[in-house]
């Protein structure tokens, strides 16, 4: 510490959903912070190629296959027409841009000092960070690291190629191929997919284990399924890529890949290749081991139930330091960091972190899934409302969904909720506030909800438990 | 800082009433200023404010319970605004003790000078030595808004769960509780994962850890309760039993006008300690009677030496000395009974805790070192922490690890009485309303007045059996007429 009378000095390392966050907490608490990042503006991936950018484009993917389906309750808007240079405008100016500039401004008004450059731990005390070839020294008397992840692809699957996507370059919207497989049925491969099939690309998925969203509970998959198989070309499960090899030239150029599966072997030819294969934590690099900060064997800073690292003045939070690789979990552990760091007693115990899948429809899950209560050998009941007992669901073109309560017997308290359908990712908030206050059945089902509408289905999901929902017959209780 | 909150009360509290307002919205107050007056379990308090500025809410009201870390009051600063964590000038900021080396240990924080922290520790804090867990940092509910002055990341109460970024551990639920009383329990140093709850189907409210938060079994080191233990009870178990007894009331109304007053905590306190005493504990009472002739002459001789050396020479003064002597010539009457080490523990020290009746209520502060003291030193100590008692100042420390406890109800003109043991100690001596009696004096074949004091012991039968009771009334009554007995065995 340089002045024994100046606020102890944090450095946030990384300014994406963990940085800034943990950043602006810091600051507010009156620390002396400084934040550094690559990028000219905080927002890291997820603003900047990340949910918010695919989000956007999910929304344009979700009005074009509502236009065209709305033809079945007699509305024809003949094929839409897409200007892909405006819709591309619209994603980096008027959503990216003014999100991340806003944040910029944000990190000025609480006087959070940022450097720009990547960031090397030199000591206990000291980042290095190199900015355009000139070298800034950062002192702190703690450090937050929040460097992220970025794409993985497996070594079978590299390919230097523009025909070769991660979800960066797919996010970019360069183009809209002829056909496009998809590597990886995980959440990002499937909004990649819904994203790409609407605009009018042929798709192909292709997933190495037996079932899309593997981890997924398989009732709530099987609503994505159904649409995923409408909508795209093919599906196929169980099945990997050898090889990958640039085929053709101009317009026709194209990937070759060799496709192995159960009874399937054989090469297809796909105008653009996107691996979706998953991420990998940014823990290289960081001068880590002069710190004495420990990483796993999958990459991942070990951190304790603080978010401290082995180092106990440096902590870890958002992908980087663990799954599930997800912005808000990022979030919330910058706020237990910084409350640590403040003295205060937190600890990260959240019972439920929302998880969405922005498809069409969406898939949202919260809390204990039925698939983990299985694999830990935990004791649990569910209860389920299908969509098409919903009279909001009806009200759509498309009724699809279902709505599922993981219980835990005897207490009869929510331990998790799973819901497919759409607008399944804004229920999900309701669904995580009754598992995180410890709601039971009854709080969900005593509790009036608005009619028509699809957060009903949580409270019917309730009654179905009792076999008193008034809009679906199940077995008593 | 802006917004005001209750701060920490000290180590075990989480609640007041609020007695009194002392200011409104549109004061002005200076740092320091008095807010308002709370009451906790034991302690009359005035809450400082932190900062100057302008009151722009009240967010209380007089007689509302309010709990540690509630808004109370919004001052819009005036020359506080280094006070304010965030944008703040930093260079401003208060303390900022450089932690060149980040210690998991909390580092308690200088607070400015009116921080009530020792002073507003109720006497009745039940099990103090238990109350602390190390990592608990009770100063960190303290400072809610103010700039973190000397961070010292605390280990929080719940275990890891290992290094896994998973909601929790394979195998294990979360706690059946909300976010915010999950949280209550970490500041409050209560393992949520070991608190039963009381809501429906098991759901943990924060009142379920508050009773957890009393009902932490004493560490071992913790053992010799005796000690250093509040002269009331514990709390330890107390809101069981009295949910025990808890009955549903008549509505009394129907014959006839009723009014309703809330219980001072104070008072609220001393209903739980005297419950609790009086059901654990098997009292015997024994009554004995002193001719303290001798002694008021001795009174009458020297109250003029103690008063000019700033004492009050009163017969309660002498008594103590007396049983000083009797409790070192009986050692058991001067110990505790440890139930679960089924142990007596006898104390090598006589500090004698004094009933005193205030407007408040009774408080019983005690005495050191009774039997190493003279009688004008202790007249003398007597007066003040009498006085001190009255006007409500005293601290903590002087309500805790009493021995033996002396309460007076002669003044008031009582006779024989039955007094409650001040748990844990096993035994109370009451003093009644001397009177002058014919006394058959045999020697000179004659009825002679004589001073007569009744005296009222009660003691544990646990550990002290009646005829042990009668020996030892018996040499403070033998004590009392030879005053060379407390010489020869005292």
């Amino acid at each position: 510490m340089t002045n024994e009378a100046s606020p102890p000095r944090i450095a946030v390392l990384g300014a994406g959903t963990g940085g800034y966050p943990a950043a602006f907490f810091a600051a507010e608490r009156g620390f002396d912070v400084t934040l550094i990042d690559e990028r000219e503006a905080p927002g890291g991936v997820c603003l900047w190629e990340g949910c918010i950018p695919s989000k956007a484009l999910l929304h344009a993917a979700q009005v074009l296959t509502d236009a065209r389906e709305a033809a079945h309750i007699g509305l024809n808007f003949g094929e839409p027409e897409v200007d892909l240079d405006r819709l591309r405008e619209w994603k980096d100016r008027e959503v990216v841009r003014k999100m991340t500039s806003g944040l910029g401004q944000l990190a000025r008004g609480r006087k959070v000092r940022t450097v720009r450059g990547r960031g090397r731990f030199t000591g206990r005390d000291n980042l290095r960070v190199a900015v355009d070839g000139e070298v800034t020294d950062v002192g702190f008397d703690y450090a937050i690291i929040a460097t992220g992840s970025r794409p993985t692809i497996p070594p079978p699957l590299r390919l230097e190629s523009d025909r070769v996507w991660d979800s960066t370059a797919a996010l970019e919207l360069r183009e809209v191929p002829a056909t496009l497989l998809v590597v990886g049925g995980g959440y990002i491969g499937l909004e990649m997919a819904t994203l790409y099939a609407a605009l009018g690309s042929q798709v192909t998925v292709v997933e190495m284990t037996s079932s899309l969203l593997p981890g997924g509970d398989p009732d709530l998959v099987k609503v994505l399924a159904e649409s995923v198989a409408e909508r795209t070309h093919e599906v196929l499960l169980e099945t990997r890529v050898t090889e990958m090899r640039e085929s053709g030239d101009g317009p026709n150029g194209g990937v070759e890949v060799d496709l192995l599966g159960n009874d399937l072997d054989e090469s297809r030819t796909y105008a653009r290749v996107l691996i979706a294969t998953g991420r990998r934590p940014n823990s290289e690099e960081l001068g880590l081991e002069t710190v004495g900060v420990q990483v796993n064997d999958k990459g991942f800073i070990v951190v304790d139930h603080q978010r401290r690292t082995a180092e106990p003045s440096i902590f870890a939070v958002g992908d980087v330091a663990g799954e599930p690789m997800l912005a808000h979990k990022a979030t919330h552990e910058a706020r237990v960091a910084v409350e640590v760091i403040a003295g205060e007693p937190v600890a990260w115990e959240p019972a439920a972190i929302p998880a969405v899948v922005y498809t069409d429809p969406e898939v949202a899950w919260t809390g204990l899934t039925e698939t983990e209560a299985r694999r830990r050998s935990i004791e649990v009941e569910t209860a389920r409302f299908p969509w098409n007992a919903s009279g909001r669901a009806t009200t759509f073109a498309n009724p699809r969904g279902v709505t599922k309560l993981v219980i835990e017997p005897g207490t009869q308290r929510i331990l998790g909720v799973g819901i497919a359908g759409r607008g399944a990712g804004e229920l999900i908030g309701e669904a995580t506030l009754a598992v995180e206050m410890g709601a039971r059945l009854d709080d969900l089902r005593l509790t009036i909800h608005a009619h028509p509408t699809l957060s009903e289905t949580l409270m019917e999901a309730a009654e179905t438990f009792f076999g008193t929902s008034p809009h679906y017959m199940s077995r008593r209780r | 800082m802006p917004d005001f909150k209750l701060p920490s009360l000290g180590e075990d509290i989480q609640e007041a009433d609020v007695l009194k307002l002392l200011v409104s919205e549109g004061d002005t107050v200076t740092v320091d200023q008095p807010l308002m007056e709370i009451e906790t379990e034991k302690a009359t308090l005035d809450v400082p404010a932190e900062a100057a500025g302008t009151i722009s809410k009240i967010h209380v009201a007089e007689g509302d319970t309010i709990t540690v870390g509630q808004l109370i009051i919004t001052i819009e600063s005036g020359d506080s605004a280094a006070q304010q964590a965030p944008s703040a000038e930093p260079a401003e900021q208060a303390a900022a003790p450089a932690p060149a080396e980040p210690t998991p240990a909390p580092t308690e924080e200088p607070k400015p000078a009116e921080q009530p922290e020792a002073e507003t520790q109720p006497s009745s804090e039940p099990e103090p030595e238990v109350e602390a867990p190390p990592e608990t940092p009770s100063s960190a509910p303290a400072q809610p808004a103010q700039a973190p002055s000397a961070p010292a990341p605390q280990p929080a109460a719940r275990p890891a769960a290992e290094q896994t970024a998973a909601t929790a551990a394979p195998g294990d639920q979360p706690a059946f509780a909300s976010p915010s009383v999950r949280k209550f329990a970490r500041e409050v140093g209560v393992d949520i994962d070991t608190v039963q709850g009381s809501g429906p189907g098991g759901r943990i409210s924060e009142d379920d850890v508050k009773l957890a938060s009393r009902n932490r079994p004493a560490p071992a080191a913790a053992a010799p309760a005796a000690s250093a233990e509040a002269p009331a009870a514990p709390m330890a178990g107390a809101l069981g039993t009295l949910a025990a007894e808890f009955r549903e009331l008549p509505d009394f109304s129907q014959w006839g006008p009723v009014s309703r007053e809330k219980l001072s905590r104070l008072r609220r306190t001393v209903a739980r300690n005297m419950s609790q005493s009086w059901t654990e504990i098997p009292h015997v009472h024994l009554q004995h009677h002193a001719d303290i002739t001798a002694m008021e002459d001795l009174r009458q001789q020297f109250k003029e030496r103690a008063r000019e050396a700033g004492g009050n020479l009163t017969i309660s003064v002498m008594m103590l000395k007396v049983v000083a002597s009797a409790l070192r010539a009986h050692p058991k009457v001067n110990s505790s009974y440890d139930v679960a080490a089924q142990e007596l523990i006898l104390k090598d020290y006589v500090h004698i805790g004094v009933a005193v009746d205030t407007d408040r209520g009774l408080v019983v502060p005690k005495i050191e070192d009774v039997d190493e003291k003279n009688i004008i030193e202790l007249s003398i100590e007597l007066n003040e922490i009498a006085e001190r008692a009255r006007t409500n100042s005293l601290t903590v420390e002087e309500m805790r690890g009493s021995t033996f406890t002396v309460t007076n109800l002669g003044s008031l003109g009582t006779g024989y009485f039955g007094p409650i043991i001040n748990w844990p100690e096993v035994a109370v001596l009451g003093l009644g309303r001397a009177q002058r009696q014919a006394v058959w004096n045999a020697e000179k074949n004659a009825f002679e007045p004589r001073l007569i004091m009744p005296m009222s012991l009660g003691h544990d039968h646990r550990v002290i059996d009646g005829a042990d009771g009668a020996r030892f009334m018996t040499w403070i009554v033998e004590a009392i007429k030879n005053p060379m007995l407390m010489a020869l065995e005292g």
